[in-house]
């Protein structure tokens, strides 16, 4: 019982400042080692899709198969829902 | 559920519509506006929400009824896959519509501008049918389960 306690308090310390190192050589806010992408949907969105929401263009058109994704989870778990609530709701 | 006092009621009566035509706003300025399908359906959903708390059931509301809003859900997302499957085209998912002059078809201003209702091709349309299935499978949801609670504790008492 003791054993095991001390191991586990030796991998969390491990954990922590490992986490802790990781966390102060992070990159700093704002400059993402590849933007190329980021710059393209920036400059090109407003022309290609038309719409003055860059992220809806690329939730809705750029990437619109995860919102598909999306949104056949959502109707899953609806359908999921009434099946096992069918018996008990009229 | 037992209905809350009067001053809840009074004041859901008053706020409850606002905060579907606020829904509905969201969704339908989808590509101009912060926001979208999923969040302007879920704000929608939450009126319903306060209706079911205030007042205890949904039976007073003839529009929301379980078997239309599950109709609703079900149509909302056939018709973002058959919008999807527009552009087939090009590709699956291309917005055919966007600067076509058309439907949602003028063309975009580049740069910091106030918007135009009319522009964004498939985009406003999918936000549509998005916001559909949102709110209507978060009413069924909460339609299902209020039923499943009357029942328990019916059964409770017996």
């Amino acid at each position: 019982m003791k054993t095991k306690k001390i191991i586990f308090g030796i991998a969390f310390l491990l954990f922590f400042s490992l986490i802790l190192v990781s966390a102060f050589q992070m990159r700093p806010f704002g400059e993402p080692v590849l933007s190329e992408m980021d710059d393209y949907f920036i400059a090109n969105a407003q022309q290609e899709t038309g719409t003055n929401n860059v992220v809806t263009s690329i939730v809705f058109d750029y990437r619109g198969f995860d919102t598909l994704g999306e949104a056949t989870v959502l109707f899953t778990a609806i359908c999921a829902i009434i099946a096992l609530f069918r018996g008990v709701s009229k | 559920m037992s209905p809350m006092s009067k001053i809840v009621r009074t004041i859901t009566k008053f706020v409850y519509s606002i905060i579907i035509i606020f829904g509905f706003y969201i969704i339908v300025h989808g590509h101009l506006t912060p926001g979208g399908g999923f969040q302007g359906g879920a704000v929608t959903a939450s009126a319903f929400a306060l209706l079911l708390v205030s007042y205890g059931s949904l039976a007073s509301k003839k529009f929301v009824k379980k078997d239309f809003l599950s109709f609703l859900e079900s149509s909302g997302l056939t018709l973002f896959i058959a919008l999807a499957f527009l552009g087939l085209g090009t590709t699956f998912f291309y917005n055919l519509l966007a600067n076509s002059g058309g439907w949602f078809g003028n063309v975009s201003s580049v740069g910091i501008n106030p918007g135009d209702m009319n522009t964004g091709g498939v985009v406003p349309l999918m936000n549509m049918a998005v916001g559909l299935e949102v709110l209507s499978g978060l009413g069924v949801i909460l339609l299902v389960m209020a039923g499943a609670m009357e029942f328990t504790k019916k059964k409770e008492n017996l």
